[in-house]
């Protein structure tokens, strides 16, 4: 084993950049292992031999097989990979990796990221909605609160896998891991609280918040706005208490084709 | 003629934002608040593709994409939904209900095509197995962006072949009450909306109350405003 090159600047981005197609290829054979293989890829031409060195064919080969993670966190993995081909590993220690990483890199980022940030980026945009934000505020609200905490975990995840290598484990125990999806979750309560019943009324009364030239229409729902309100949470408390065995959107689905028929038929 | 032309840039749209779902480069520009505001930009009303992102989003909040989970494609049931939305008489009752509909069905259809895609992909991993060089991945890579760009694409341009007319049709004959209509559609996406909210959130010391406290912040507000 020697110490990896300091990769350069253009190889970082090369990798960087691909990291964000990290799925393009995934599948139920490999799942993203295709294209954790493509993200390394760059780094992988300053084996010895270049492109056509035998070090480079064999871990191409080695990188393409199954593999799975957040894709956010896909980066941790790519760095450490990195690092641990360029340093000359034992390749069975590299296998040995890929197969353990795909687990704690899976958890971590469901819990931070799609049960965490976003909705509660999707929520504090529903909020600006129903505060009478306009439809480009909204839009770059949530792209911009939400890109602003992924591209940051990409940036930070193939700098540090690609810092510790193989011993990258320890850095997935930090504390925004640990109890950033509590202080997430909590976050997201509060603001889903305040959002819900303000993007309802945005809905119902759309003239009030949305400014559309020539499109006012008052469909003189507002006095209904106490009935929707109750029949949401009541539909809510109801969908809670099915413990996941049915999807709300697939009932809502089948109510809503009910409700046009009867609507076109009587 | 004028129909598939006038579809063909929200084909485009569909194909752009369904791309973003799980292929590139997952920014989040395909989930309904988005997505359903630029469709709704590309047929000259934003503000009417917001109201049913908003709608549609509140309906998303309950599948989150999971690992390996299956869930329905948003990006381009957002572009059918704020466009077919966008395109109808601001005056008409039933538009919302009808393009909150067409939109679901497109967010199923989209996850069952996303199935189907991942099973071309692996059938074609599968046979690149012997011979894995750095040709093979690029190729499988690129091959697989391009097919999904094209999955949304055909997606996206189906649907609104299938819903530009035949939400005109139900338009025309539709007979229950304007207010009624949109009621029913807030009520299903709030219902939904606020269940995953709390099934998210729940779990979390405290964050029922949170919640809660939110709620009782949130009326106040209504109230106030």
């Amino acid at each position: 084993m020697t110490a990896p090159p300091r990769l350069p600047l253009r190889t970082r981005a090369a990798i960087f950049l691909r990291l964000f197609a990290v799925q393009g290829a995934w599948n139920y054979e490999t799942m993203a292992g295709n294209g954790i293989a493509f993200a390394v890829e760059p780094a992988l031409r300053l084996l010895p031999g270049g492109t056509r060195g035998e070090a480079y064919r064999s871990a191409m080969a080695r990188q393409g097989g199954y593999f799975n993670s957040h894709p956010y966190l896909a980066g941790v993995a790519v760095g450490a990979i990195a690092r641990a081909e360029l340093s000359f590993e034992d390749p069975e220690r590299i296998e040995k990796f890929r197969a353990a990483c795909c687990g704690p890199l899976g958890s971590v980022g469901d819990r931070l990221v799609w049960a965490g940030w976003l909705p509660a980026c999707s929520l504090l945009a529903l909020a600006s909605f129903g505060l009478g934000a306009s439809p480009a505020g909204v839009a770059l609200l949530f792209l911009g609160s939400y890109n602003a905490g992924h591209v940051a975990l990409r940036v930070w995840g193939l700098r540090v896998g690609y810092r510790d290598g193989l011993r990258v484990a320890p850095a997935l125990g930090a504390p925004l891991f640990r109890q950033g999806p509590a202080y997430v979750g909590k976050a997201a309560a509060v603001i889903g609280g305040i959002a819900i019943p303000l993007a309802i009324r945005g809905v119902i009364e759309p003239e009030q918040l949305v400014t559309s030239p020539g499109q006012h229409t008052s469909f003189g729902l507002l006095p209904w706005l106490p009935i929707v309100l109750a029949c949401a949470a009541l539909g809510a408390a109801a969908l809670t208490r099915l413990h996941g065995r049915a999807e709300g959107w697939r009932l809502a689905v089948v109510a809503l084709a009910v409700f046009i028929l009867f609507s076109v038929a009587h | 003629m004028t129909l598939v032309a006038s579809i063909l840039p929200l084909a485009l749209l569909g194909a752009l934002l369904g791309l973003d779902v799980v292929s590139f480069p997952q920014a989040m520009i395909s989930r309904p608040l988005v997505a359903a505001t630029l469709a709704g930009a590309l047929v000259g009303d934003p503000g009417r593709g917001l109201l049913v992102g908003v709608v549609l989003e509140l309906f998303a909040l309950e599948m989150l994409p999971f690992g390996a989970s299956r869930y329905p494609e948003w990006g381009s049931a957002s572009v059918v939904g704020g466009a077919l939305y966008s395109t109808q008489p601001a005056a008409s009752g039933g538009a919302l209900a009808v393009s909150v509909f067409a939109a679901l069905v497109t967010a199923a259809a989209g996850g069952w095509s996303m199935v189907q895609h991942r099973r071309l992909i692996a059938r074609r991993a599968t046979a690149n197995r012997g011979e894995v060089t750095a040709d093979s991945i690029t190729a499988l890579q690129l091959w697989g962006l391009t097919s999904d760009f094209v999955r949304g694409a055909i997606l996206t341009g189906l649907v609104l072949l299938l819903f530009l007319p035949l939400a005109h049709e139900l338009l025309a004959g539709w007979k229950a009450d304007a207010a009624l209509s949109r009621a029913v559609v807030v009520a299903l996406a709030g219902a939904v909306g606020g269940a995953a909210v709390w099934n998210v959130t729940h779990t979390f010391k405290s964050a029922p109350w949170l919640f809660l406290g939110g709620l009782a912040l949130g009326t106040c507000l209504l109230v106030a405003a």
